[in-house]
């Protein structure tokens, strides 16, 4: 009984030693014997995005995937890929991209579809070419003074800005945040959040944007951008930020 | 006789009572008249809490009459109308009933007390039974005995409390001519479960409790008269809403959620009416509406953040509340129709009103020198609302904030953040016995206190 039980902790032992080093090593690494899967080898993961997840025709996307306890990883269309990485890819037409995650305790996928738009009008977009990353690049804050929720010119101008991206994109509506520093009382910087949002709301409006996009939204100080108890901080915490509506 | 001309003496007169006026004037601090309107103008009555006597062998009476005799020592401690002779000055002596409490030894020093507490604690089959008994010391033979009270609940710590809380409110209604604050509750915000939500604890600190579960951001908690329901905002999809807990059903019930940034619900002090701030007209004003939420009209039409109304509990004819509409926020009042509007502060960062239940004073949260530069400190103040003349209650010690009065008048419960973290006190109107009821580290913040 007990040699029975020594030699079982041996093969565990040896079995251990080998994931461990199979788990240093890069791709290439031969899967392990199939003869003996091991009890203890984690199920791997894996993830695939595609960034953008709409575009036109002759546009590109870029797919981002991580894999873990993974020793062979392929993708439909890439053939063999390394356990993370991204690549850009131009499909012609709509696309699937099946990532498959070999490792030694099983086998995991996930999928990112790249879909390209057919045909002229944007209208026909089901789903909008703009992600919220591409739209906060383009649609920036506006920043108050304190206790304030006038408009000041240098945000006049970033509205003015936001306004040309939101034109030449009628298919977007957008949530306006108003934000205060942390100083103050909680539930007066709510009604003064409110004001800083509807203020950069009517901004928009008065550039020429339909009321109806535009949704408001007040935090008050319960949200802050920057923690430190300094103008410089508190600054960037006085603003009303936009995001995209869903 | 030396003649003096009616003139001299009329001059001799006033400049006689004007110096009798420089001499009082000075005693006459700006806490007496605090004193008087917050039911505290009396001199304070020495009481004796006798330990109270372990009348049964079951082994969890002395746990429990520990507990006991410290809730109705702090009970009578806190009410602020007693001098509460000190432990170590009563006689040692455990009288369980009349026929037990020699009276000579508690009127005679060092104990000097007017009036006594005592009485007797049993334990028996999981049921806590409690004898209590004031007496008046100087009342000689006759009729000493003020009170004698019989209670009885389960034997557990929180129904012990519970009855050490009720007897000191009979001791001070008895004595002090209004109704303790032994039995109430603090409703307030905790952000200790990883979210803003409601909690409540009892007046002194003990039994905190989460109420709501909402997941998201949920602020100024005020409990409904009959203490049945918490009004409070959350931020929900819409946007900020006024939300609705039952007390009674133990959860949510349903209110119209507005959304349009709808935010600081207050009760009329007979229940019928909400006052709360709305952006639905596209900026912050006060409206008010009936308990269900239907008939809402606005009231103020000003540019600007309107918010925090605040009823007149006496009259529920006036609201006060806090506005923007001349840059750093002011608190004023109105008629509750929205005429008659009058500025109450006169410049710095005024906020956070709350109106006594005597009518006369506010308390609110005030930075006097607020602005980029001009550091200064956020403290609670008091406001006799007839002359306009304040008093400063917290000096340098962190800011404090949301001040709510206790429904005897005579006690604020507040916020103070000091060293990255935001926890609840309270005071004496007056300022005095400051105590920390949170302990919780985090935020814990816009305490409400029931109206009994």
């Amino acid at each position: 009984m007990r040699n029975a039980k020594r030699t079982s902790l041996i093969v565990a032992a040896s079995l251990a030693a080998m994931l461990t080093a199979a788990g240093c090593h890069k791709k290439t690494q031969a899967p392990a014997p199939p003869s003996a899967p091991p009890e203890t080898a984690p199920a791997p993961m894996a993830t695939i995005t595609a960034n953008p997840t709409t575009i036109n025709p002759g546009g590109s996307a870029t797919l981002t995937w991580k894999t873990t306890d993974a020793t062979n990883v392929t993708i439909e269309g890439l053939g063999q890929v390394a356990s993370a990485g991204t690549q850009t890819v131009t499909p012609a037409q709509t696309t699937s991209y099946h990532l498959v995650a070999q490792g030694d305790g099983g086998t995991a996928d996930a999928t990112a579809t790249v879909t390209v738009a057919t045909g002229a009008a944007p209208a026909r977009i089901t789903e909008s070419g703009i992600d919220e990353n591409t739209f906060e690049q383009n649609v920036k804050p506006v920043f108050f003074d304190y206790d304030s929720y006038d408009v000041r010119p240098d945000a006049q101008t970033t509205i003015s800005a936001d306004a040309n991206f939101l034109n030449q994109h009628p298919e977007l509506k957008v949530v306006i945040g108003g934000y205060c520093d942390e100083r103050g009382s909680t539930e007066y910087n709510l009604a003064l959040g409110e004001n800083r949002a509807n203020a950069a709301k009517q901004a928009l409006v008065s550039a020429g944007i339909s009321p109806d996009r535009l949704r408001t939204v007040s935090y008050g100080k319960e949200k802050q951008f920057c923690t430190d108890h300094t103008e410089a901080c508190w600054q960037q915490n006085r603003r009303a930020q936009f995001t995209l509506d869903q | 006789m030396i003649a003096i001309s009616p003139r001299k003496t009329v001059v001799l007169r006033i400049s006689l009572i004007l110096a009798i006026l420089a001499f009082t004037l000075p005693a006459l601090q700006a806490q007496d008249w605090v004193h008087i309107s917050t039911n505290m103008g009396m001199s304070k009555i020495r009481i004796a809490a006798a330990d109270f006597k372990a009348a049964s062998t079951d082994p969890l009476t002395g746990g429990l009459k520990s507990a006991f005799d410290q809730t109705l020592y702090n009970d009578l401690r806190y009410a602020g109308i007693f001098d509460v002779v000190s432990k170590s000055m009563i006689p040692t002596a455990t009288p369980g009933s009349p026929q037990e409490i020699n009276m000579a030894q508690w009127s005679a020093d060092p104990a000097n007390a007017a009036y006594v507490a005592f009485g007797a604690l049993s334990v028996s089959g999981g049921h806590l039974s409690v004898q209590g008994y004031l007496y008046n010391t100087a009342a000689g033979q006759q009729n000493p005995q003020v009170l004698g009270k019989q209670y009885g609940g389960q034997a557990t710590v929180d129904a012990t409390r519970t009855i050490a809380h009720r007897f000191a409110d009979e001791i001070i209604q008895q004595l002090g001519g209004i109704p303790g604050i032994a039995e109430t509750k603090i409703y307030f915000v905790s952000n200790r479960s990883g979210n803003k939500e409601i909690w409540v604890m009892d007046y002194d600190g003990m039994n905190e409790r989460q109420l709501t579960h909402l997941g998201t951001i949920s602020l100024s908690p005020h409990v409904s008269p009959d203490n049945s329901r918490v009004a409070f905002s959350s931020l929900g999809r819409n946007g900020w809403s006024i939300r609705m807990y039952s007390l009674d059903l133990g959860r949510m019930v349903s209110f119209p959620e507005w959304g349009d940034t709808t935010l600081s619900p207050a009760w009329s002090s007979d229940g019928t009416k909400l006052a709360f701030s709305s952006a639905r007209g596209g900026d912050p004003d006060i409206y008010v509406c009936d308990a269900s939420g239907g008939g809402a009209h606005r009231i103020t039409a000003f540019r600007g953040p309107d918010v925090s109304p605040v009823w007149n509990p006496r009259t529920n004819t006036q609201i006060a509340w806090v506005s923007g509409r001349t840059k750093l926020p002011q608190i004023y009042i109105m008629d509750s129709d929205g005429s008659n509007i009058s500025r109450m502060t006169d410049g710095g960062y005024a906020t956070s009103p709350s109106w006594s239940p005597t009518g006369q004073l506010l308390t609110f949260a005030w930075n006097r020198s607020y602005g980029p530069g001009a550091p200064g400190g956020e403290d609670i103040y008091v406001m006799d609302i007839a002359s306009k003349r304040w008093t400063q209650l917290t000096h340098d010690a962190g800011a404090n904030d949301f001040p709510s009065w206790s429904p005897d008048s005579r006690h604020i419960v507040f916020q103070r953040e000091m060293n990255g973290h935001t926890e609840i006190w309270s005071m004496l109107a007056d300022g005095t016995d400051q105590m920390q009821l949170t302990h919780g580290g985090g935020s814990n913040t816009m305490p409400n206190w029931s109206w009994k």
